[in-house]
């Protein structure tokens, strides 16, 4: 059941738990039982609002950093990326394969906010070699949803 | 003016879909549980493998029974699936949609008046195909206490000197039926002793909710005599590509090529490309698509529990089919009211046959949302009839 309890709640966190027992076809009790659990391993770490901000009158900029640090003796990349994460800015960070270490998404409320944490936190850490700032234009499909888009269903009303 | 039609063509019944779907197209803001194909869109990939062949401008015929590579494909699906193996040269012939297969199976195998079984309730073509083909068809009365499964004393009373075909349509549309293997074991004793032939409509295969399908293929003997009938549009919501398969012992296949090779010359090109697509890469879009339905159905079990509707537990397709006896009305009266005061279509069960009286088909291809709305009306109505029953 756990796989497909995260599955539907991972979509639809809202879904009532006398809903989510039936159409998993277990008793309401377990499924209560069996999100505890998982929120206490850490395996559910939230439950999230998907919101296109962009519709609302709520200016918000995004941007998507690419990080270049120095890993430190002994602790890898962690000690650098907490250092980062910490922020309340930050939204998310990843360490990478590739051309860079740490990719870092970042939401302020302008550019200059945006820019300037760039500039004056950022960069001045001892441990970052470089960073290139990409700002998001526009959002299309974000967790798995797109987001502008109203699906009408084209289907014949009755078909044998 | 001469009469300019076919006596055996006019005598065919309109599709009894046909009439509602007159209605409920009037009707703007009804909402429908009508529907026999998917909700899902074709997955991407497949999508893109289509569009992929368009711009490789592979817009030709293709071989008569189809592309060898999506013979060998099919060939390879069933081995895996039912142990079977066909060879995908000569018993492999793909289709305009399951639909061709059963029309150009029956008329390859019946000599006039040879007699076809269809049990039922069952999809609406297997009647007048059987019609069409010359075949005089014998009707098979399934019963809720069976779950609407074939049994094989059913089975044997319907069997004549006559009867050249039983069509075996599990999964079912509109019942959700399945014939588990104990269930093929039982009729196949009884096929294999009158020498009968099968044709397994399995095109709701990949939907059952219990155990995985078996194909009749796999019960001993039966191979040889059956075609077996499959397709894209309901495993893989494909249903506008129109592409489906037969697969069966060649001296069949040859016939059925021949009529296909003339009436229809090849399956459509970019379907097939895409088709390849879907078995090479798209078991895990049909797990996830029935993980949903299987969600769904259990809603509506739920439900109709609560409601104190009767229904049997459906394990196939993606339909359930309640019973509504207890409101003294025939399943037109209901779903006609049931449209009208609530505006909800749902397909009277004798679109499917005369036995599909008393019975209602509700299709579970649509979101939990729209479940949850349409649901929300039947209880409803059922509580305001069962009201007026009472004041009576």
């Amino acid at each position: 059941m756990r796989e497909e309890l995260l599955t539907v709640i991972e979509k639809n966190s809202r879904i009532d738990l006398k809903e989510l027992a039936v159409i998993l076809g277990v008793q309401e009790v377990d499924v209560v039982n069996e999100l505890a659990a998982l929120e206490a391993e850490g395996v559910i770490c939230g439950y999230h609002t998907l919101i296109d901000w962009e519709k609302t009158s709520n200016e918000k900029v995004s941007a998507l950093i690419e990080v270049r640090v120095t890993p430190q003796r002994g602790q890898g990349f962690d000690k650098v990326a907490e250092r980062i994460y910490r922020y309340p800015e930050v939204r998310s960070v990843y360490l990478m394969s590739g051309g860079y270490d740490l990719m870092v998404i970042l939401e302020g409320k302008t550019l200059r906010e945006v820019s300037s944490f760039v500039s004056d936190k950022l960069s001045t850490l001892d441990t970052v070699l470089s960073t290139a700032t990409h700002f998001i234009l526009k959002k299309y499909k974000d967790h798995g949803t797109v987001l502008s888009q109203i699906k009408e269903d084209e289907r014949e009303m009755i078909t044998p | 003016m001469r009469n300019p039609l076919a006596d055996k063509v006019v005598e065919i019944k309109p599709s009894g879909i046909r009439k509602f779907f007159d209605i409920v197209s009037e009707m703007k803001d009804a909402i429908s549980l009508g529907v026999g194909e998917p909700d899902f869109d074709t997955p991407w990939h497949i999508r893109d493998e289509g569009i992929y062949s368009l711009e490789r401008g592979r817009t030709f015929y293709t071989s008569n029974s189809g592309l060898k590579e999506l013979r060998q494909e099919i060939s390879n699906y069933i081995r895996r699936k039912h142990g079977a193996l066909y060879d995908p040269m000569t018993e492999v012939l793909i289709t305009v949609g399951g639909s061709e297969a059963i029309d150009i199976g029956l008329r390859a195998m019946i000599n006039p008046g040879e007699e076809v079984l269809i049990p039922q309730p069952s999809y609406v073509s297997y009647e007048p195909c059987a019609v069409l083909a010359g075949a005089k068809p014998v009707i098979i009365n399934l019963k809720a206490e069976n779950e609407f499964r074939l049994t094989a004393e059913e089975l044997e009373a319907a069997i004549t000197d006559k009867t050249k075909i039983l069509i075996l349509p599990f999964p079912n549309n509109p019942t959700g039926a399945i014939m588990e293997k104990k269930d093929l074991e039982a009729i196949a004793e009884v096929i294999r002793r009158h020498d009968i032939f099968v044709m397994s409509d399995e095109i709701y295969g990949e939907l059952t909710y219990k155990e995985k399908h078996v194909s009749i293929i796999e019960i001993p003997g039966m191979k040889e005599r059956t075609i077996l009938i499959n397709g894209f549009s309901k495993a893989y919501a494909m249903t506008g590509w129109r592409l489906g398969y037969a697969c069966g012992p060649k001296e069949i296949l040859q016939q059925m090529t021949k009529i296909h090779q003339f009436a229809i010359m090849c399956a459509p090109t970019t379907s097939q490309y895409a088709a390849v697509e879907a078995l090479r890469n798209g078991d895990d879009d049909v797990a996830e698509m029935r993980t949903a339905y299987n969600q769904r159905r259990r809603f509506l079990m739920n439900a109709f529990r609560e409601m104190k509707l009767e229904c049997f537990e459906p394990y196939g397709a993606f339909y359930v089919f309640p019973c509504i006896k207890e409101f003294g009305m025939t399943s037109d009266e209901f779903a006609t009211r049931f449209l009208e005061e609530e505006k909800v279509a749902v397909v009277p069960g004798t679109a499917f046959g005369d036995c599909g009286e008393g019975y209602l088909r509700i299709s579970y291809a649509y979101s939990l949302e729209n479940l949850k709305l349409a649901i929300g009306r039947l209880e409803h109505f059922i509580t305001r009839l069962r009201e007026e029953k009472k004041g009576n």
